[in-house]
């Protein structure tokens, strides 16, 4: 065998495709046959559904789909993580029970780190797992679950030694949601949207062997998790977009789709919609007023600058050169555009960011702007907790001062909300 | 190549910061922004000589190394972190830019070999007291004057004026308005009719004249009355290189502040070690990174003639403009007391950061020429 080029992949994939792909099929039928094919997840090992080969070759992978039209795996949502966590922490049995049913989408994931009592601070978890008998038995909160109230499996990071410092008394589970033990509740944000939600522990059980890997290694399993989040699952999670052809397989797609990215509709408008200031600021005639003008050039100065940062660091990572300290700011100048967009879009809106719902301009997407900006600075690390890695391993200042990591952490203070 | 640097760039940089570790200390730069010219020939020629810097952008048939802006925005990046006292600017990014926007193929071919050889400095003299920077703004005229010119009125802010052999002056047809009528002129240093005094800076480093001229025999350089778009596009690659040299000049005030406040011992721990220096620190970072990524790109867009250049480079100093301001108002910050001090370096930077947010217009000028290139229906 010689090694695979773009053009023997393209090749390989093209003829695969041409043989096999059938739009008459069912979405389940057709990605088992993909799974099968390892031509769904082209990077993953070839005894788990892939084909070995290195994740540059995906992009050409999706290319080749995409021309003809042929639906891939289920991609978007927790599920990918789950995939990526249990491809690099889990047992043989995790790998049989869990990767297949991934890539067909039949089951879907959560993610349960969070809490109420944990924000920033997610080893703090409290959340416990106590053996008892055959079973492990888990009492507790999570928070800010996406997608929680539909998932069949839950990735969960529970406290199973309290003797010890907190980062070593973690362990991670997969935690089967629909069970009597598990109550999910939806959590309503200050935008209005409920796109997560809390998840209750009563008694909740876990068999044994759907521990990943051992009691104490729970922060470095969610390490991992956390890891294939920032950088999108290896490019096999995305933010999904389905294709408007007709036949049943899109139509299944197109339902799945919508359930999964669902509470990621207000997402955009999260990030400012710098993309409708322009055109706004004309609509409404303020587009002279030299104030404003001064303010929309500050935000595209600042929105431009960023992007060309982030294509800094991703040129730096195309041609194999370490990265600079421009791959560390893009999550906190995300905010800082985010909060100028808010602000230049109140100043075009005048009066009308009064209102709300259909009485706000475009049907309530300005209002959106308003009150989904300050989720940016929060989700996914707070701008201080940004600074803090930015200061610390970007320009080597000293770390915070630990109170917590050395003593047992049944001995550490914490909040009294959690249990 | 707007996003990286080649290999070669890297290591041209590296060669230059070397150099420029090297030729310039501080204590050479308080040495030479000192005197009344503000850099000194032999020492300048030598060093121009050995990296043919002034070459850099000039084309090879006129004597140069045929580069691009990217690599002369490397030059003033690390000019600008050096602080090196020297008529580099003056020359390389404001007159010999005119030349080559506005001069005649047999112009270029005798006035450029000796710039780009360093026997010559020269300089750009188009404000006058009023400090506009556009076209219209000008009054000094030019009369013709048999097969030459004579020019009456006064120039001033201009770089290196009172040292320049060679001055590119911008002037009008007697009468005309506006953007019409306007000529480059060359004029040597040493004309009969030119008064010139050097004006007392408050950034030091960057040494400014106000020229007299009576009467002073000049030649045109290209058109009679068509150097209003040469100009303009002299402006806009001046903007870029001076945004080149701004983010230079802001990645060394912070470099040195960040190491200042992790040898900075107070309450007997190290001031780095205060949250709120960390966070402050973070943000400096975020400034100067993304006034890099504007300068950088603002450098490539220039060498690719992107058609949307007046807005990239307005962007790209209104950026460094804010950037270079607030990392010095934090380097000084973060020094305390000491950084107060004339002894103490971080002013020479913080004038520098002064000077050249204001130099050739200020952000909300930049903002609003963006905002007039980029708002209006296409």
């Amino acid at each position: 065998m010689s090694e695979p080029t773009e053009d023997s992949v393209r090749a390989e994939v093209r003829s695969w495709l041409t043989a096999n792909w059938n739009p008459e099929l069912s979405l389940v039928e057709w990605r088992k046959k993909l799974a099968a094919s390892g031509w769904g997840a082209p990077h993953w090992p070839k005894q788990w559904y892939g084909r070995d080969l290195p994740v540059k070759f995906n992009a050409i992978v999706d290319e080749e789909f995409h021309k003809i039209g042929a639906v891939g795996v289920a991609k978007a949502g927790i599920r990918t993580l789950a995939a990526a966590t249990i491809l690099a922490h889990g047992t043989d049995l995790h790998k049989e029970k869990f990767l297949l049913r991934i890539l067909t989408g039949e089951d879907t994931w959560c993610q349960l780190f969070s809490e109420p009592g944990s924000g920033s601070d997610m080893a703090g978890a409290v959340t416990r797992a106590d053996r008892q008998g055959n079973k492990w038995i888990v009492n507790g909160q999570k928070v800010w679950t996406t997608s929680a109230h539909k998932a069949h499996w839950g990735l969960l990071l529970a406290r199973a030694n309290w003797d010890v410092p907190k980062h070593k008394g973690l362990a991670y589970f997969v935690l089967d949601m629909k069970q009597p033990g598990v109550q999910v509740h939806p959590l309503k944000q200050m935008n209005g949207h409920a796109s997560f939600n809390q998840v209750f522990f009563t008694d909740a059980i876990v068999e044994p062997e759907f521990l990943v890997s051992e009691v104490g290694d729970g922060w470095t399993v969610a390490t991992t998790t956390l890891m294939h989040e920032r950088r999108g699952a290896d490019g096999l999670r995305s933010w999904a977009t389905a294709s408007t052809a007709k036949g049943r397989i899109y139509e299944e797609e197109r339902a799945e789709i919508a359930t999964t990215m669902e509470p990621y509709k207000w997402y955009p408008q999260r990030a400012g919609r710098v993309d409708l200031v322009l055109e706004r600021a004309k609509a409404t005639g303020k587009f002279a007023d030299p104030v404003l003008r001064q303010e929309i050039a500050k935000l595209l100065i600042m929105s431009k600058a960023a992007e060309w940062t982030a294509r800094r660091a991703r040129a730096a990572q195309e041609q194999g050169r370490p990265q600079g300290p421009e791959g560390s700011l893009g999550k906190l100048v995300s905010s800082h555009v985010a909060r100028q967009a808010a602000r230049v879009h109140t100043y075009i809106t005048g009066s009308d960011a009064l209102l709300s719902g259909e009485d706000s301009p475009l049907g309530g997407v300005i209002a959106e702007i308003l009150v989904s900006v300050p989720a940016t600075s929060i989700a996914g690390g707070t701008d201080e907790i940004q600074r803090n890695i930015i200061s610390e391993r970007v320009l080597k200042m000293p770390k915070e001062p630990s109170v917590d990591t050395d003593k047992p952490f049944k001995d550490v203070p914490r909040n009294i909300t959690a249990s | 190549m707007r996003f990286s640097f080649t290999p070669e760039q890297e290591e041209f940089r590296a060669g230059l910061r070397r150099a420029l570790e090297a030729r310039s200390p501080t204590k050479e730069v308080r040495r030479l922004m000192a005197t009344d010219a503000g850099w000194e020939r032999e020492g300048w020629q030598k060093l121009n000589r050995e990296l043919g810097l002034t070459a850099v952008h000039i084309p090879e048939v006129y004597g140069g190394s045929g580069f691009g802006y990217g690599e002369l925005g490397i030059v003033l990046e690390e000019m600008g972190r050096g602080l090196l006292c020297a008529p580099f600017f003056s020359t390389a990014a404001l007159a010999t830019t005119a030349i080559l926007n506005a001069g005649t193929e047999e112009q270029k071919r005798t006035l450029l070999p000796s710039i780009a050889s360093g026997e010559t400095t020269a300089a750009l003299a188009f404000s006058e007291d009023d400090g506009r920077n556009d076209g219209a703004g000008v009054a000094m005229t030019a009369a013709p004057s048999g097969a030459v010119y004579r020019l009456d009125g006064t120039k001033s802010f201009v770089l290196d004026g009172h040292t320049a052999d060679l001055i590119v002056v911008l002037a009008r047809q007697p009468g005309s308005k506006g953007e019409d009528g306007l000529s480059f002129f060359t004029v040597t240093g040493d004309a009969p009719g030119l008064e010139r005094r050097r004006l007392k800076t408050m950034d030091e480093t960057r040494k400014l004249a106000r020229l007299q001229f009576n009467s002073v025999e000049a030649r045109l350089l290209g058109d009679a009355g068509g150097a209003s778009r040469p100009f303009a596009k002299t402006m806009q690659q001046a903007l870029v290189c001076l945004a080149n040299e701004m983010v230079g000049g802001a990645e060394r005030l912070r470099e040195d502040a960040l190491s200042y406040v992790k040898m900075r011992m107070q309450f007997g721990r190290a001031l780095a070690s205060f949250q709120t220096m960390k966070h402050k620190a973070a943000d400096m970072l975020v400034d100067v990174e993304l006034a890099k990524s504007a300068a950088y790109y603002a450098a490539a867009a220039l060498d690719e003639g992107d058609g949307d250049i007046t807005a990239i480079a307005s962007l790209a100093k209104a950026c460094a403009s804010e950037a270079y301001l607030q990392t010095a108002i934090h380097a000084v910050q973060m020094h305390g007391g000491i950084g107060f001090t004339w002894d103490n370096d971080t002013h020479l930077w913080f004038k520098r950061a002064k000077s050249s947010e204001i130099l050739f217009g200020d952000a909300n000028q930049h903002r609003e020429t963006m905002m007039q290139h980029w708002g209006e229906p296409s």
